[in-house]
């Protein structure tokens, strides 16, 4: 998301002497505030809410202890937790397998490199849903492709992994590009002169350098990926539960804020150990490099 | 070495990346009434789903949050973008992971956060409060945008202003908005984009009464994929595309008169 509408700016980078325009602070304010009240008061709601418990019909009382968490211990919910890591784990390998090779392609090889890259953000920046719910079509036992192969995929565990694989490969591609397009490629062929192998070169040279982008595409995958409700709920049939799942039954059925508030609770803590973790790896990657 | 796998394996990851959406084009003009049952090219189902009120209704309230949306969002991330790089670390540091936490949180969360809050301060729920929750990530993609070319530009042109006696408003209205005008425009034509095909958020803070077209579709999606949906898929991808095309032609433009005029 972010590397897309940088493109333009990396030729007027150097000619501004760093800097740039100089307006006041205070210009941040009307942002701030709409986060403060929008933003960061909800998280804060339902972090209260996660210490509450439901009374009556339909009111809750702050009763501040820490019964949604007990309750969450239950083998159940563990159980829909490892698969949700599971599926996120699954996705961010999966799209950094197929993504590394086609941005070393497309960074290193490709002609008309703007226009492809182009390509691979369209289907990005159009319709999630859209996007999820044609896989319904192509995975309709009916459907020539499938018929051929007489599988039906529909409403499976592996539809859920194609749709993910399928939504999330950009997120992974564009950070990977941005990484690889910046790379000197003479340094390959100079650890190649220098006696190394090809995978060797690879494993000194490129992985290291690559190494940003790597990190920057698994989180923006597996976090989100947490989280996941839409893929499950239309390619899956809604018949396996994923965290996001829990999240939402608890808003749309069972109407138990305070225990989908905890649910909540959990993604945002795991968000926050992932971004630690990788930012640590990120930054012990750029010592090692130099 | 390996070029000619790679290339191959890069046309592939076209083929996947494209096979969907082109499965959806082409069943679009369908005339049968089940999907995989093709009967023949027509357009029928366009103007089915142009008839139908309920999907009007839906296209109605989407265009509205989309354009409200942007707006806001335009407004909020540009004075943002001009405030945060002369900033202080100290500030601007957390500031910046704000605007990331907004952009990563997973939006189930978001969504969920912002219901509890508008049923506690008493908003009730409906096209404004989708409008208020949209606009909380768009904000971010529009600064996100719009401070890239900030930082780009350097402020020769603000110090002569200023040296020829103009105020810091007829500044900006007269030297920088001109500058910033590309990249507003493509950050807001993203923003509308973004809040157009936003599901998640719209899901939880929509209320009963109100639908937007991607809620529409995926209440529909109950009843299995229908030719009404494809059609209608057809248009909103169409719609995204063109706006996603004219963003993306505008910052080109603007780049490449950055780099002989400035």
């Amino acid at each position: 998301m972010e590397e897309a509408p940088a493109l333009p700016t990396r030729r007027g980078r150097r000619r501004a002497g760093g800097g740039g325009l100089r307006y006041p602070a205070w210009l941040a304010l009307p942002a701030l505030a709409w986060y403060g009240a929008f933003f960061l008061a909800p998280l804060g709601f339902i972090a209260a809410y996660s210490f509450a418990e439901l009374s009556g019909f339909a009111g809750v009382a702050f009763t501040w202890n820490l019964e949604n968490y007990r309750y969450l211990l239950d083998p159940l919910y563990g159980e829909v937790f490892l698969r949700t890591l599971g599926l996120a784990g699954f996705g961010t390998a999966a799209t950094l397998a197929i993504g590394f090779p086609f941005a070393y392609w497309l960074a290193r090889y490709s002609r008309a490199r703007t226009l492809l890259l182009l390509l691979v953000v369209l289907p990005f920046w159009t319709s999630f849903l859209i996007r999820t719910y044609a896989w319904l079509i192509i995975l309709d036992p009916e459907f020539p492709l499938f018929r051929a192969l007489d599988a039906d995929l529909l409403y499976s565990t592996q539809a859920i992994y194609i749709g993910v694989v399928y939504n999330y490969l950009p997120l992974m591609v564009l950070p990977l590009y941005a990484a690889l397009e910046r790379m000197d490629w003479s340094l390959v062929e100079a650890a190649g002169d220098l006696g190394d192998n090809a995978f060797r070169a690879f494993r000194r040279v490129t992985l290291p350098l690559a190494l940003p982008g790597i990190v920057a595409g698994s989180l923006l995958v597996f976090i989100p990926l947490t989280g996941e409700y839409l893929i499950p709920a239309i390619l899956g049939g809604n018949k396996t539960a994923y965290t996001g799942t829990l999240i939402a039954q608890q808003f749309s059925e069972a109407h138990d804020w305070p225990f989908g508030s905890a649910i909540a609770m959990i993604v945002i803590a795991g968000m926050t150990v992932v971004l630690v973790a990788f930012s640590r790896i990120a930054a012990r990657g750029e010592v090692a490099s130099g | 070495m390996g070029r000619r796998v790679l290339a191959a394996h890069a046309v592939l990851v076209y083929a996947f990346l494209y096979l969907p959406i082109g499965v959806v084009f082409v069943y679009a003009f369908n005339g049968g009434r089940q999907t995989l049952n093709w009967e023949g090219f027509s357009t029928r189902w366009f103007g089915e789903a142009l008839r139908d009120d309920t999907i009007t209704g839906a296209l109605r309230n989407s265009l509205l949050v989309a354009l409200g949306n942007a707006v806001v969002a335009c407004a909020l991330g540009t004075m943002l973008a001009l405030a945060l790089p002369r900033m202080r670390a100290r500030l601007r540091v957390p500031i910046d992971a704000l605007v990331t936490m907004t952009l990563v949180t997973p939006e189930i969360v978001f969504g969920i956060a912002a219901l509890v809050f508008f049923s506690h301060a008493g908003l009730e729920l409906g096209l404004k409060t989708i409008l208020i929750a949209h606009v909380v990530f768009n904000a971010s993609v529009v600064a996100l945008v719009v401070r890239a070319r900030v930082v780009g530009m350097g402020q020769s042109f603000e110090e002569a202003s200023y040296d020829l006696g103009a105020g810091p408003l007829a500044t900006f209205r007269q030297v920088t908005l001109p500058r910033l005008a590309p990249a507003i425009l493509a950050g807001g034509l993203l923003a509308f984009t973004f809040s157009f095909d936003d599901f998640y958020t719209s899901f939880f803070v929509s209320g009963a009464g109100t639908s937007t077209l991607p809620l529409f579709i995926f209440s529909s999606l109950r009843f299995g994929v229908s030719p009404v949906v494809n059609a209608l898929a057809v248009m909103i991808l169409c719609l995204t595309i063109a706006a996603i095309v004219v963003a993306y032609l505008v910052l080109r433009r603007s780049g490449s008169r950055t780099a002989t005029g400035i």
